[in-house]
């Protein structure tokens, strides 16, 4: 007998090959995200993953001064932006670059080792 | 017509790296609240402990010496909890179920993890912890951050009508005499504390204290009886942001639970926003303190960074606000201490911060991620 899979299987694979997988319902096509084991809208656990266009626009930020991890500390400050995603997701993860954030910046997905190597988004400023 | 009261509030010292656990400063709290009523601790037939520090209720069972134990529940919402108890103390009561409810709260942060480290154990900030901690989000004042820099972005709400907040918060702390903090603070402090993460300042987040509070629930015709002015629960309800579980899935970024427990309670306790003579908000940070306003109804959503201006918060303003210095400046009791403060304030014993005249007014909570509860109490007659 096999285990079943983790519902968030899929979007760890994406994101250890950099890319952002999202959960699209197999009944009604709704995307979600966080991974979840049933669909918001209609219940239903069937599933496929989909892989994101990767690119989406800043709806807030916050940029942190304050070490709450030590391991962090050489990171100060960081930009953590919340990102709509195209799906019409959200995203959460690092702004990288100098652009300052700001509301509807148009940004891409990428992905780098975060604490515990664990796979991060990071997002770099689209050109206009 | 209110089915329930409070008839008894009670605080241990509040401090910081106290030699006393959690559960000493729970039972001591618990005791003092137990005398204020008149009562004494076997009178005592139902419990609903506080937080992710509360004592199984079996403590209280054989501490206490109750010997006939009829109701025990626990209200999971965090810094929403304080006040969901007093709604379900209320309900256990009206229904029959036991007579005399004990709310007890009692925490030791300095032994143990920061408020960073806390919310990883907890199972509600499961998606924080898996697909947001590794990036870099760890604390809660990193998670509601973003709902603050929305609101400032959409509606130009700035960081000095933060520290409006807590220039008014910590000066009803000095009044009430029972703060952590003592030094008054200016907003020229608040802008010039540090930057913890953008826009939160040093200034805009709450304290981590050690120390007990509780309250008494009964039944408003046994409360007639009891040693105290009795103050009635007019209404109550608990309300739920959407995506309760994720801020970064939340639709709307600037909205929390108590905007949908708003009207419920105000309804229930038959009374308007007029009839507010004192309110003790949740205010983990400044921020929350303007978002609640606004989803309670006593402004438009937007128009918080205004109405916090010009005084209106302070004593002797229109709406004096966490008269005791709230958990930014008297105390993190998980909201505990609001309940507490607002029995005192109706009672009409607040000392130094006592609104003049207060019959009737309003606590909050605001747990975890957004879970809200607004609860309306009322001097009651003795
Ligand atoms: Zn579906």
């Amino acid at each position: 007998m096999t285990e079943p899979e983790d519902i968030a299987a899929p979007y760890w694979r994406g994101a250890a090959e950099g890319v952002l997988v999202l959960q699209r319902c197999g009944n009604c096509g709704v995307v979600r995200h966080y991974p979840r084991a049933i669909c918001s809208a209609c219940q239903s656990e069937l599933v496929e993953p989909q892989q994101a266009d990767g690119r989406g626009t800043v709806h807030s930020w916050t940029v942190t001064h304050h070490a709450f991890d030590p391991r962090l500390a050489d990171d100060l400050p960081y930009t953590l932006v919340t990102v709509d995603m195209r799906e019409g997701v959200r995203v959460l993860g690092r702004l990288d670059g100098d652009t300052a954030p700001a509301i509807d910046l148009p940004v891409r997905i990428t992905f780098a080792p975060g604490l515990d190597g664990t796979p991060v988004p990071h997002f770099v400023v689209e050109a206009p | 017509m209110s089915r329930a009261s409070v008839v008894g509030v009670g605080e241990t010292e509040y401090t910081k790296r106290s030699p006393r656990t959690a559960l000493q400063h729970q039972l001591e709290a618990s005791l003092t609240a137990i005398a204020d009523a008149g009562l004494t601790p076997g009178d005592v037939d139902g419990v609903i402990p506080i937080g992710i520090t509360g004592a199984p209720v079996e403590e209280y069972v054989a501490d206490f010496g109750i010997t006939d134990l009829r109701f025990s529940a626990v209200v999971p919402h965090g810094g929403a909890s304080a006040v969901g108890a007093l709604q379900l103390a209320g309900a256990a009561i009206a229904a029959g179920l036991c007579s005399t409810v004990l709310v007890p709260f009692g925490r030791n942060t300095s032994s143990g993890a920061k408020a960073g480290q806390r919310i990883h154990t907890m199972p509600q900030f499961h998606f924080v912890s898996e697909y947001e901690r590794p990036a870099g989000n760890i604390a809660p004042a990193q998670l509601y951050a973003p709902m603050a820099r929305r609101h400032m972005e959409l509606y130009g709400t700035t960081s000095e009508q933060f520290g409006e907040i807590a220039v008014s918060t910590r000066e009803h702390a000095l009044l009430n005499g029972r703060g952590l903090m003592t030094r008054p603070i200016t907003l020229a402090d608040h802008q010039a504390s540090r930057m913890i993460t953008d826009p939160f300042r040093l200034l805009d987040c709450s304290l981590e204290s050690d120390g007990g509070a509780a309250f008494v629930v009964t039944s408003p015709e046994r409360a007639r009886d009891l040693a105290q002015t009795p103050v009635d629960l007019l209404g109550s309800a608990m309300g739920h942001p959407d995506s309760p579980s994720s801020i970064t899935q939340r639709p709307d970024l600037t909205r929390v639970g108590v905007a949908k427990a708003a009207a419920l309670a105000f309804e229930a306790a038959g009374v308007t926003h007029a009839d507010i003579d004192v309110a003790e908000i949740y205010d983990c940070f400044t921020y929350i303190v303007l978002c609640q306003l606004e989803d309670l109804g006593f402004c438009a959503k937007g128009e918080g960074g205004p109405f916090v201006e010009g005084g209106r918060l302070r004593l002797g303003g229109e709406l004096p606000t966490n008269t005791h210095g709230g958990l930014l400046s008297q105390s993190h009791m998980l909201a505990v201490n609001h309940v507490v403060e607002l029995v005192r304030q109706l009672r009409g014993t607040a000392g130094a911060a006592q609104v003049a005249g207060a019959e009737t007014g309003l606590v909050t909570g605001y747990g975890d991620m957004g879970d809200g509860g607004v609860a309306i109490l009322r001097k009651g007659t003795s």
